[in-house]
This record gives structure tokens, C-alpha cells and sequence, in this order.
């Protein structure tokens, strides 16, 4: 396997695989501010949102971490930071600040759209005249920080393309890489296996206290069936029966070999190498978006019967393993590890090529998300607002 | 050519991974954890990721897929026959 790959080092050290300069409203009223901007100055993105409104407690908490941490994120230069309220925008644009990144931000009442949209393009376009000319580094293996997430699985994901993260995700823990998984609800049947891969007793009762903490909102709220959404009526379409099933399949991606070493809240940034856990959704969109909050500069995303998601800063990596989902589906995946199945390639060498290919990816390669242009940012909501 | 999988050789179904499996094929499957084949034919017509029985199984039988519970009986099911959500159903929530 390599040792190094083509990155951007940022000013507070971290190693991120894109350059993007980014328009982040605070709240819903700013989209359209945000969006006009990154309209103005071509080669900025704005990431709209419909929430940041009323929201208290943690809840709210979340919010400004998953802003903030979106901010925060290596694969972002810079950031412009617009809201309704100066209060509230000057928090996120502050929290991105402890980075070292360029960031400013700009409230919108007393000035209107206008005046707005102005003040945030001058800076937006000096952010970007600036990003563009930083120039990729090499980089250490272990300074890439790799996430994962499954979603629209079948009975293929179990077989065939969650194994392959797993191969993969073992051979990148053994080279001392920083790693995350998630998808609480969907680890149900699964739970004592990944109870056992705990590196201790207090990651044990940390993992089992969220898990169970999860169990009860499920049970709370549950109708026949869930209302056909674990499994999905696409997981059942692909063969999928019970949730216990989908969930052994979901577990195949953190392999054989790696050891939990920690639980993360949502959108809570790791503090040291190795495999975390993260309490998360099991929505694709909701848990990405987490995971590219948390500091994740790669995404490895494995599907069955063919989920199409991207993220607007995290480079979303598809491996399939469905020989029909590779045909009708083939401009959105990445990976195919179909030949797994016929026995034509090794777990091994399905592993190695996603590696290949996070390589590629990590020094420039659009993903096929990227391409067609997926960018869902879709913000956890704990409860209802004030 | 393979057509179906199981993860464990105590799995009580198997996943069919190729498309237009028909009653009547003679089918080869893969036992991943071993690297084996066996041989069984095919009673029903069965869409590619869905399930195949590998044994008789009664309401209330447990259903093991990595060789691990995967959830309860509650329709009889016949060795070779289809399996999934009309016979077969979570014992969580």
C-alpha cells in the first residue's frame, strides 16, 4: 500500500483533499444571501439549510457544532459566514476562526440583502483568489481521516461492498489512520459484536449506553414495522428481510481486525487515531454531513441496490458489489466489487482497490458524487424548536 | 458460475447474487467463510439478493445468517423455498 497521498495542510496542521471556499448560512433566511454570493464568485459553494431557528439547548448545541465543524473541516480554505442575527453568526464565524482558517462573517438585519451580498462577495472573492493558490503537499498515510456509512443496502452490501470497507478499514487502522463509523439504530442484532470489539470496559458501557439511549426513541415511536423504514422498503426490494439481518451486514465495514477505541457524540471531532464510534443517524445524508462536521477528509459509502448521495466538503467514495445496481447504475459507482461474488478477486484485493482508488480520490479525482454534482448537507435535529 | 452465497456453513438460507434465477436451475453455492461450493437446485423462481432456504423450518424457528440469529419463523418454510419478509420476521421492535 502507498504511504503518502496529495493533500492541502492547513494552518492548524490538519490534511485536507479538497480546497473548497464555502458560503455557510447560519440559519434558513440566510439561503438566499448565501446562495447569491457563491452565484457572484465563481468557484465558491454555498451549503443551504433549513434549520438554525429557534432551536435551544442541545439541539442547538448540534447545530453550531455541525456548522462549525463543517467550517472547521481540512477540505475547506476558507469560509464566509452569513445569518440573520450578528450574535449568532459572529459564534460560527469564531468557532471556524480557532482553525487559523480565513473566515468571515456577516449579519443580515440593518443591512438587508443587499448590502449583504456585497460585503460577503468581496470577501468571498479574496478567499478564493487566495485558496487558489495553495498548492497540494505530499502527506503521511495517517493524516487522513477516513469515514463510513452504508445506505440503500442489500444483501450484497453484507456479502460484497461492506467487507470491502472492512478490508480496507483494517489495513488503514493497522497503518494508523483515524477512522469512524456510526448508524446506531442499525447495529440492532449486531450490538454484542460490536460490544466485544471495545477496546475496554468504559468504551463497552459508552457504546452500550448510547445504543440502548437509541432503543428507547425507537420504542417510543414505533408503529408496525417502523412505517417500513428499518429495513427500507429499497433494502426489502434487495432482499433484505429484518433489521438483524441488515444489521450483520452493516457491521462487515469495520472488519475483522479493528478495535473500537472510542465513542464520539454527533459531530464530535476525535481526539487520537483509531476507530471511533459515532451516535448517528442511520439517514446517508444525516450521517455524513456528521461525519464531514467531525473533521472527515474521505467517505467510503457502500450500496446495494444503489444510493446516489454526495456531501458538499467530503468526497464520497461508492463501492457495489450488485452486478445489476453496476449496470443500471454505473455513472454512480466508484468501486466495483461484483467480482467478489463469482469468486474473481480476493476480499484482499476488493480492498486494495478501494484503497486504489481513496488514493486517487484523496489526491484530486472527483468522485462520482462530486461529478454529478450530490452535495445533501442535511442537519440532525434532536427535538422540536422553542 | 455462482449463484447464490452464505456466510457460515450452519446458515440456514443462502443469497441468490446473480439475476434470473428460475425453478428448476441446478444452483452452485458459495460458502465464503470456507471458500467451498455446494450444489442445490432451485424450487421457485427467486430475484437476485433475495433469500433461498437451505432447511425445513417451522413458525418459530430461529433464521441464521452469518451464522448468527437474523430473526423468527412465521410462515412455514420449505428447504429450497423463498425466503424473506412473508415468512420471516424481526424478533427486535
Amino acid at each position: 500500500m502507498q504511504k503518502t497521498f496529495w493533500g492541502y495542510r492547513r494552518e492548524n496542521g490538519r490534511v485536507g483533499v479538497r480546497n473548497h471556499v464555502i458560503i455557510l448560512p447560519v440559519d434558513d433566511l440566510s439561503n438566499a444571501a448565501a446562495e447569491a454570493v457563491a452565484h457572484n464568485i465563481k468557484g465558491t459553494m454555498a451549503i443551504p439549510h433549513p434549520y438554525g431557528r429557534l432551536q435551544f439547548g442541545a439541539d442547538l448545541d448540534l447545530h453550531f457544532r455541525t456548522l462549525i465543524g463543517t467550517g472547521c473541516n481540512p477540505n475547506v480554505a476558507a469560509v464566509v459566514v452569513i445569518g440573520i442575527e450578528d450574535q449568532w453568526t459572529k459564534k460560527v464565524a469564531d468557532g471556524i476562526a480557532t482553525t487559523g482558517k480565513p473566515v468571515a462573517g456577516f449579519g443580515i438585519e440593518l443591512h438587508g440583502d443587499h448590502d449583504t451580498i456585497m460585503r460577503a462577495s468581496k470577501a468571498a472573492r479574496e478567499f478564493l483568489q487566495s485558496a487558489s493558490e495553495k498548492h497540494r503537499v505530499e502527506c503521511e498515510l495517517p493524516e487522513l481521516w477516513v469515514s463510513t456509512k452504508c445506505g440503500e443496502s442489500d444483501t450484497t452490501s453484507g456479502c460484497g461492498a461492506n467487507p470491502t470497507v472492512g478490508d480496507a478499514f483494517d489495513k488503514l487502522y493497522a497503518s494508523g489512520c483515524t477512522l469512524v463509523f456510526g448508524e446506531t439504530t442499525e447495529l440492532t442484532g449486531g450490538e454484542q459484536i460490536v460490544a466485544a470489539r471495545c477496546r475496554d470496559d468504559k468504551v463497552r458501557a459508552d457504546f452500550m449506553r448510547v445504543f440502548d439511549r437509541y432503543q428507547d426513541v425507537i420504542n417510543r415511536h414505533k408503529t408496525s414495522d417502523l412505517s417500513d423504514s428499518q429495513p427500507t422498503k429499497g433494502n426489502i426490494a434487495g432482499g433484505l428481510t429484518t433489521i438483524e439481518e441488515k444489521a450483520l451486514g452493516n457491521i462487515q465495514k469495520i472488519g475483522k481486525k479493528c478495535v473500537v477505541d472510542g465513542v464520539l457524540d454527533k459531530a464530535e471531532m476525535p481526539t487520537s487515531p483509531g476507530l471511533w464510534f459515532m451516535d448517528s443517524s442511520s439517514a446517508a445524508a444525516e450521517m455524513v454531513t456528521l461525519c464531514a462536521a467531525s473533521g472527515f477528509a474521505v467517505h467510503f459509502f457502500p450500496t446495494g441496490q444503489g444510493n446516489v448521495i454526495g456531501n458538499p466538503i467530503l468526497p464520497v467514495i461508492k463501492i457495489c458489489a450488485n452486478p445489476r445496481t453496476v449496470r443500471t447504475m454505473s455513472e454512480h459507482v466508484d468501486v466495483d466489487t461484483s467480482g467478489l461474488l463469482q469468486r474473481e478477486i480476493t476480499m484482499s484485493e476488493a480492498g486494495d482497490k478501494l484503497l486504489d482508488m481513496m488514493f486517487r480520490t484523496a489526491n484530486g479525482r472527483l468522485t462520482a458524487a462530486e461529478a454529478l454534482g450530490h452535495r445533501e448537507f442535511v442537519l440532525t435535529r434532536l427535538y422540536e424548536s422553542a | 458460475m455462482i449463484h447464490c452465497v452464505l456466510h457460515d456453513p450452519e446458515d440456514s438460507v443462502a443469497v441468490v447474487v446473480i439475476e434470473g434465477v428460475k425453478a428448476g436451475t441446478t444452483l452452485t453455492g458459495l460458502v465464503l467463510d470456507e471458500d467451498r461450493t455446494i450444489m442445490l437446485p432451485c424450487i421457485q423462481d427467486i430475484p437476485i439478493g433475495h433469500k433461498v432456504a437451505l432447511k425445513d423450518m417451522a413458525v418459530g424457528d430461529t433464521v441464521v445468517k452469518y451464522g448468527i440469529d437474523i430473526g423468527k419463523v412465521v410462515q412455514p418454510i420449505s428447504k429450497r423455498q423463498h425466503a424473506h419478509v412473508h415468512n420471516i420476521k424481526t424478533k427486535r421492535w
